[in-house]
């Protein structure tokens, strides 16, 4: 028996059963494709979130007063106050491991440019923090160690702030003078555009100015710091120097060996490693929801198949009794699914890729197609399609020519 | 009897189904020869044998026991492969319900069963599928679906396809028990023509009337041969189609 017979025998079959050939392939098409856009939707999110906590910066340090501190987000009320102007020099000066440290007072305030008016955040910081988390400033320049002395009136304004107070985002608004909260403030540089963080938030409504213009001129208490970033010199020491930090902070608050800290330390890692966890349940949901689309895409091929034994049984019989061997049978069926199954295959890696990039365009969200995940949604339809093919034609070619032509 | 090998000898052929609990005794030990050449008609009333009888001696069923051989070569002990060998070079087999396949052309039809002989060259597959679909009256008809076929044009096209492998016996259980009678006599025109070129006929009918094209006729009965004789007025259905069309020509100028 030559092979290209059985080949033209498939072929034949597949052409004269077109509905049956495609609603067989469909149940592939769609279990490949919704595996593929799920996978490519989660990783993307996956890649965002870390690409937004690698922009806090890798090594960076964060304290906040308070012991009840988590995620990086403030519980409950801000009066808890338990770090001082003081504790940021001291670790500047003291801790060996801490490269960078800016103390960072943050307020919500109104900005003012003649009869625009925008509501913004203002942080107080001083020149390392912009090193610390990668912050650049495109237009002017940033604020000199003698501007934070003089507790000077001046300050360095994100894109969308320049876009609301001067219309338009392009516009040099170095050396304007705005008014905010009423004080006047000059803006002497423009930060490099950032962009929308994971979590929808525009980095670039901002306003940075001096620690200490912020501090005496903005906030009601003049000693204490809302909170500290901090830099270790390098990423293997983090917690050496988380440790380091702690013990300063310790002494400095005068705590007693049994009492907790009245602040809390949290690093990138700590951070990366919270939103890792929520990344990886999020992974682990688009990962059932598309197992699922396989299973469902699976029994679609399963049901075709079966369904369709009746018809083929007979047919096999027929094939049988004018002399077709078991195995031309099953090499017939075997060519059937696979083509069905590749070509279904192939028809859902492109679908896939299409409502994955359809997302990241309409949707706005991030989509990375995965090789893994075309890998595996193709060779798990493949294996179904080719199972369910030939399963039932070999149950089928076991039989006599007769009991496969009286088979109802 | 001369001493040359019959082309079918069957020793103490016996058939017993079993469904479930119940046995039913379909053949008791029936043994018979058939000659290179002949034309037998298998009679019988229904439920007496004859399909089960039929199956086995096309290779479709196996025996409860017996021994069967074809040109001398014992057939039951032969394998899966082997048998389906035998069913496609030197049985042509045809159904009471045609059994072609659906969706199908009678030309794919008939080419069906050179796909699975590799001794046809491709090249030559149309070719002898359009001859054999000629040789039974259908040159005309050789693009056409079953569907679109009368059931004696199907069954034609079952019988092509028999041929199409030049086989040395042709099988056929009730081959016009679908059919009216004009065109159950066109069918035995065909079978006429085939015997008279030498490929032996093994027929099962439970119509007097057909049998009488055969050459000799077996009757079954509860799973046994009780008769076997030759047809004393042979029909020819060639004359008997003629004198058909001549009586309804009379009919139609009067
Ligand atoms: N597949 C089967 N299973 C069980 N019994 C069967 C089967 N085929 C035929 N029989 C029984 O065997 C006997 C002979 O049947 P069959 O050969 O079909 O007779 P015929 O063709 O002469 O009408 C009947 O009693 C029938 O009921
Ligand atoms: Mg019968």
């Amino acid at each position: 028996m030559r092979i290209t017979n059985l080949f033209k025998v498939a072929f034949r079959s597949l052409s004269r059963n077109k509905l049956r050939s495609f609603l067989t392939m469909l149940g592939i098409i769609i279990g490949v494709a919704s595996v593929i856009a799920m996978l490519a939707i989660g990783e993307g999110s996956n890649q965002n979130i870390k690409a937004s906590i690698a922009s806090l910066g890798t090594n960076s340090i964060m304290i906040f007063p308070g012991a009840n501190f988590q995620g990086g987000v403030r519980q409950g009320a801000s009066s808890i106050q338990t770090i001082k102007v003081e504790d940021v020099e001291a670790i500047a000066k003291h801790c060996d491991l801490v490269n960078y440290v800016s103390p960072v007072d943050q307020k919500r305030v109104q900005a003012v440019n003649g009869s625009e008016n925008w509501s913004t955040t203002i942080l107080g910081v001083n020149n390392d923090y912009f090193t610390i988390r990668s912050l650049s400033v495109t237009k002017g320049n940033s604020f000199t160690s003698s501007d934070e002395h003089a507790a000077a009136k001046v300050c360095v304004v994100g894109t969308t702030v320049v876009l609301n107070l001067f219309g338009d985002e392009d516009v040099d608004p170095t050396g304007a003078i705005i008014r905010i909260n009423s004080i006047p403030v000059k803006i002497i540089g423009v930060l490099s555009k950032m962009g929308q963080n994971t979590f929808g938030q525009d980095q670039d409504d901002i306003i940075l100015a001096p620690f200490p213009t912020v501090q005496k001129r903005m906030m009601s208490s003049s000693s204490y710091v809302n909170s500290i970033l901090a830099s270790a010199v390098s990423e293997d020491q983090i917690t050496d120097a988380v440790d380091e930090v702690s013990g300063l902070l310790r002494e400095k608050h005068k705590l007693a060996p049994s009492d907790d800290n009245d602040f809390t330390v949290r690093t990138q890692s700590d951070i990366s490693n919270i939103f890792g966890a929520i990344s990886s349940v999020m992974t682990i949901l688009l990962a059932s929801i598309a197992g699922i689309s396989l299973l469902v895409g699976g029994i679609g091929i399963m049901n075709i198949m079966l369904v369709s034994v009746t018809e083929r049984t007979r047919e096999i019989g027929i094939r049988m009794a004018i002399g077709a061997k078991g195995r031309d049978i099953l090499v017939q069926f075997m060519i059937e699914s696979i083509v069905l199954s590749f070509a279904g295959g192939l028809i859902g890696i492109a679908l896939g890729i299409g409502v994955s990039e359809l997302v990241a365009i309409f949707g706005g969200w991030p989509v990375v197609i995965t090789l893994s995940s075309v890998l595996l949604s193709f060779s798990f339809s493949a294996i179904i399609g080719v199972f369910f093919g030939w399963y039932p034609a070999r149950k089928a070619a076991s039989l006599n020519p007769i009991d496969a032509l009286r088979y109802e | 009897m001369t001493g040359t090998t019959p082309l079918i000898e069957i020793k103490n052929l016996t058939k017993t189904y079993k469904t479930g609990d119940i046995e039913v005794k379909a053949l008791y030990d029936v043994s018979l020869n058939i000659q290179q050449g002949e034309f037998v008609a298998i009679m019988g009333a229904s439920g007496s044998g004859k399909s089960t009888f039929m199956n086995i001696l096309g290779c479709l069923d196996n025996p409860t026991s017996g021994e069967y051989l074809m040109e001398g070569a014992n057939v039951f002990t032969r394998s899966k492969n082997e048998l389906a060998e035998l069913r496609n070079k030197k049985i042509g087999f045809v159904f009471q319900s045609y059994n072609i396949l659906p969706r199908t052309s009678a030309q794919e039809n008939v080419e069906l069963p050179m796909l699975y002989n590799s001794q046809v060259p491709a090249k030559d597959r149309k070719e002898k599928a359009i001859h054999a679909l000629t040789s039974v009256g259908l040159a005309d008809r050789i693009h056409s679906m079953p569907n679109q076929l009368s059931g004696g044009q199907q069954q034609r096209v079952a019988i092509a396809r028999a041929l199409v492998n030049d086989p040395v016996v042709v099988m056929a259980d009730e081959p016009t028990g679908n059919l009216d009678s004009k065109t159950s006599y066109e069918i035995m025109e065909i079978f006429q023509h085939l015997n008279e070129k030498g490929i032996t006929i093994v027929m099962v009918t439970h119509e007097p009337d057909i049998a009488q094209f055969a050459k000799s006729n077996i009757v079954f009965k509860d799973g046994k041969i009780i008769a076997n004789e030759l047809v004393k007025d042979r029909k020819n259905a060639t004359e008997l189609l003629k004198n058909i069309a001549t009586l309804s020509e009379d009919k139609a100028t009067t």
